[in-house]
């Protein structure tokens, strides 16, 4: 949906949320942000000075693939009141993350802009642009969407076996059809096997499955610490065959979750990890 | 003679049950591909001898194995409180199990020492039991009973979703639903040879308390006159059961309702006494789960519908229906 | 030969004994009515004499182990519990539990129920469900399941209670039999006049103690009644027996 969009539009739609005049962009002084993804691009980004807060999970070394940049920032919970009491010129929030309290910010008269996640690779650089827009850094982020589309088109370039992969996740889910997993994966050269299996975007593939379309690569969530049952389904006997018999899977950890130029690297793992590439 | 009869029919239903649970799957795979595969051929490839062998074998085995130790706990409980209504989740044993179990799980008791999932479980289940007969007394009234199951339930509850919400891991919160409900999607050999041992000494030893079972039908008095010792029954009672419930919960959650439903449609055709009441039930809840769990894979493939959502459904408007008439009786 | 021995059998509830100092013993050919009013202790008596409670002083059959006393006495609690809907004969059956070898009943254990069955005149009840009798009929079933166990003495709490009088005095004349055939029977009566014409000795308790130990005619006087049960009656020997009539209440 984003890669349709003009920038112009975007940057106008950006402009009018914020309440402000076409085409006028002002450099709001305080910004905060409450959502992963917006947070780490926030932090690419913002003038020195510019970013308040982000949120707690951007410090998560489970969630968050900039924890080290984290550090500097206060964390916010993602609670209306704390993110008020922080006198925010803008918020920066996701498209699902913390409804209420962004309707009760902007009851309050504060500015909040709503970024969504992009849901594809090629709309990968609006996102950057939409937080460049709003946090009047536009060019900053230009020069980001930019190298990132360079970079992309680099990597999609390079000539790579036909093979097969699978994602595969706590409680069987895995990412099939419109899912920017299934972008990263193409982009990597490799087939996804939930695609070929039907599936359209987050949904569960039955572990049997799984099995029978004996994927040439696997790549599975990270592993968190503790028990739970739908992890357990990673430890599963038959994954365990597969992975004895494709070698250590690769992990889909914070650098695929947001669309920031983390994504590159993950994508440039994920090649090397083709059967014929790896040593 | 009758009896003999009505077992051979419901062995006849668990093994084709048992067989339908073999081969129905998300992946469908034709009949003589997926006998070959089980009994690992080497005409088939080696995923198709996966999927038979480490994905829907132990699945069925669990079935059946899970579903004879929920059935013959039931039939044992009603006949030693001589209460239709008695049945190890609706009075929180397996409930107490599975708190035990995500005990073992969270502490990583489990992961360092691998029986010590079942035996915690068991643990957890032998309290519930023991608390239950001492709250219930000699006989167990329908009131004492129903009102201590919801304790117990409500307490073991709890701290299950206590411990899951104070787990590291996020998706620990996420599995509330199987240990209330029970499931048997995904689970391995491992969890077979896990829950096998102690649900067959379990069974086993429940199996052997028919006639004691069958003299209570006159009351502890006479049972004890009659050379029952009804101490020992009842430790025996207590252990056995916690040990089938337990280790059944332990590996695939608590699943609700399998031990009243099977002990109530059977009662008649055995002729009411307890000990026949025995094999039919644990035959009988076989059937059941493996019926049931058979029924989330047709009607929801790609959910992870909970078993005991099934067996809940079939089983709670009985519960009603059985409050109903004993209301009547005590009247 | 002895069936039975009660030395100084004492039971208390707290303090106070429930049953006194009881000594008595019981031999085969003994038809036997335990007699007195509401709370003198008889059901207690009978339960601890079985070791059902614990007791002080000695009981025989007590002292034996548990499938040993089963075959030495059957037991008929009060209390007519039949938890599930078996049949008659299933019922009766259970009478056997103490003689069943590990495959089973045997054709003498069918045989044995059998011989209940007709004893208590319920043949044609022998597929009925037990839980859907009538009161009298339970109470039969019950006496019938005691009889199957076969054992030397019968012991039995109030058989007779809820019975018509045809049913009872049938109960009656099926223990005096039992007892003319060579075995024992002890039961806690409240009709003084079926136990004045059916049983062969009477033993009257009051306030947990053995008041009179005797045949009827011995243990029902006029002032035994009076003192014990508070009652005015009227007692003839007639050529029928002893007849009991008790005409009304003292004081």
């Amino acid at each position: 949906m984003w890669g349709s969009v003009r920038i112009s539009d975007l940057i106008m739609a950006v402009g009018v949320a914020l309440g402000l005049a076409s085409g006028a962009t002002a450099m709001p002084a305080r910004v905060v942000s409450m959502n992963l993804c917006t947070d780490q691009l926030a932090m690419l980004l913002a003038a020195p000075g510019q970013l308040v807060s982000v949120s707690f999970l951007a410090a998560d070394p489970l969630s968050s693939a900039m924890v080290a940049e984290a550090a500097g920032y206060p964390k916010n919970h993602g609670q209306a009141e704390e993110v008020f009491l922080l006198h925010p010129d803008l918020v920066l929030a996701g498209t699902y993350t913390t409804r209420a309290s962004v309707d009760l910010l902007r009851r309050l008269g504060v500015k909040v802009a709503i970024i969504p996640a992009p849901d594809s690779l090629d709309s990968v650089g609006a996102a950057m642009r939409a937080v460049g827009a709003a946090l009047g850094r536009e060019a900053a982020a230009d020069a980001m969407a930019g190298r990132f589309e360079a970079d992309l088109a680099a990597l999609r370039a390079r000539p790579l076996p036909p093979d097969r992969a699978a994602l595969y996740a706590p409680s069987g889910y895995t990412s099939g059809t419109g899912t920017i997993a299934d972008d990263i994966l193409r982009a990597a050269g490799f087939r996804n096997v939930a695609a070929e299996a039907g599936i359209i975007g987050y949904a569960r593939l039955p572990l049997e499955r799984l099995v029978l379309a004996t994927p040439d690569a696997l790549v599975t969530s990270q592993h968190y610490p503790g028990a739970s049952r739908p992890e357990a389904i990673l430890h599963h006997p038959v994954l365990r065959d597969m992975i004895a018999r494709l070698g250590p899977p690769q992990v889909a950890g914070p650098d695929w979750d947001c669309g920031t130029p983390k994504l590159i690297d993950a994508i440039a793992a994920l090649q090397a990890a083709h059967p014929g590439a790896r040593p | 003679m009758r009896l003999r009869v009505l077992l051979c029919l419901l062995a006849g239903l668990v093994a084709v049950l048992f067989a339908a649970s073999l081969l129905i799957g998300p992946a469908h795979l034709p009949i003589g591909t997926s006998l070959r595969a089980l009994f690992g051929s080497a005409s088939e490839s080696h995923a198709i001898v996966l999927v038979m062998q480490e994905i829907r074998l132990p699945r069925a085995l669990l079935g059946l194995l899970v579903g004879a130790a929920l059935g013959l706990s039931g039939a044992a409980l009603q006949g030693f409180l001589r209460n239709p209504l008695a049945e190890p989740g609706l009075i929180g044993i397996s409930g107490a199990a599975a708190l035990g179990a995500v005990i073992a799980l969270q502490t990583g008791l489990a992961a360092a020492f691998a029986l010590a999932l079942p035996l915690a479980a068991l643990a957890g289940a032998t309290a519930a039991v023991a608390l239950i007969l001492l709250l219930a007394g000699p006989r167990g009234s329908t009131l004492t009973l129903i009102l201590a199951g919801i304790a117990v339930s409500a307490l073991a509850g709890a701290l299950t979703a206590l411990v899951l919400n104070l787990s590291p891991n996020p998706f620990a919160a996420t599995e509330m639903m199987f240990w209330l409900m029970g499931s048997l999607a995904d689970r391995s050999m491992l969890h077979v040879w896990l829950a096998a041992p102690l649900i067959l000494i379990g069974g086993a030893t429940l199996l052997g308390l028919g006639r004691g079972l069958d003299a209570l039908t006159l009351g502890e008095d006479a049972a004890e006159a009659m050379g029952i010792r009804i101490g020992r029954l009842r430790l025996t009672l207590i252990l056995g059961t916690a040990a089938a419930v337990g280790s059944a919960t332990a590996v695939a959650g608590a699943i609700g309702f399998v031990g009243l439903v099977v002990p109530h449609l059977l009662r008649r055709a055995v002729g009411a006494r307890p000990s026949a009441l025995l094999p039919a039930s644990a035959l009988g809840g076989a059937a059941m789960v493996l019926a049931a769990d058979i029924a989330v894979r047709v009607i929801a493939p790609e959910r992870d519908l909970q078993l005991g959502v099934l067996t809940a459904l079939v089983g709670a408007p009985l519960f009603l229906n059985l409050i109903w008439r004993s209301r009547g009786e005590e009247a | 030969m002895t069936l039975l021995t009660l030395d100084n059998l004492t039971v208390r509830r707290g303090e106070c004994p429930v049953v006194d100092g009881v000594s008595l013993s019981l031999a085969e050919g003994e038809c036997v009515g335990l007699i007195g009013p509401n709370g003198a202790g008889k059901t207690t008596l009978l339960r601890a004499a079985l070791g059902l409670l614990p007791a002080g002083g000695h009981s025989s059959l007590a002292a034996l182990p548990p499938r040993a006393r089963a075959h030495a006495a059957a037991w008929l609690p009060q209390a007519r519990e039949v938890a599930w809907p078996v049949s008659v004969e299933t019922l009766v059956a259970l009478g056997r539990t103490p003689h069943l070898g590990a495959r089973g009943p045997s054709p003498e254990d069918r045989a044995a129920v059998d011989r209940a069955l007709a004893r208590m005149g319920l043949e044609a009840y022998r597929d009925r469900d037990a839980t859907r009798l009538s009161g009298g009929e339970q109470a039969r079933v019950l006496i019938a399941r005691a009889l199957a166990q076969e054992t030397p003495l019968l012991m039995a709490d109030e058989p007779i209670a809820g019975l018509d009088p045809a049913a009872q005095i049938r109960t009656m004349e099926v223990f005096a039999r039992l007892a003319a055939e060579g075995h024992a029977v002890i039961a806690a009566l409240h009709d003084l006049g079926l136990a004045a014409r059916h049983c062969t000795r009477l033993l009257m308790l009051s306030r947990g103690r053995l008041v009179a130990d005797g045949p009827p005619e011995a243990v029902l006087t006029e002032a035994n009644l009076a003192e014990v049960f508070g009652l005015r009656a009227h007692v003839e020997r007639t050529a029928e027996g002893l007849v009991v009539q008790p005409l009304g209440v003292t004081g």
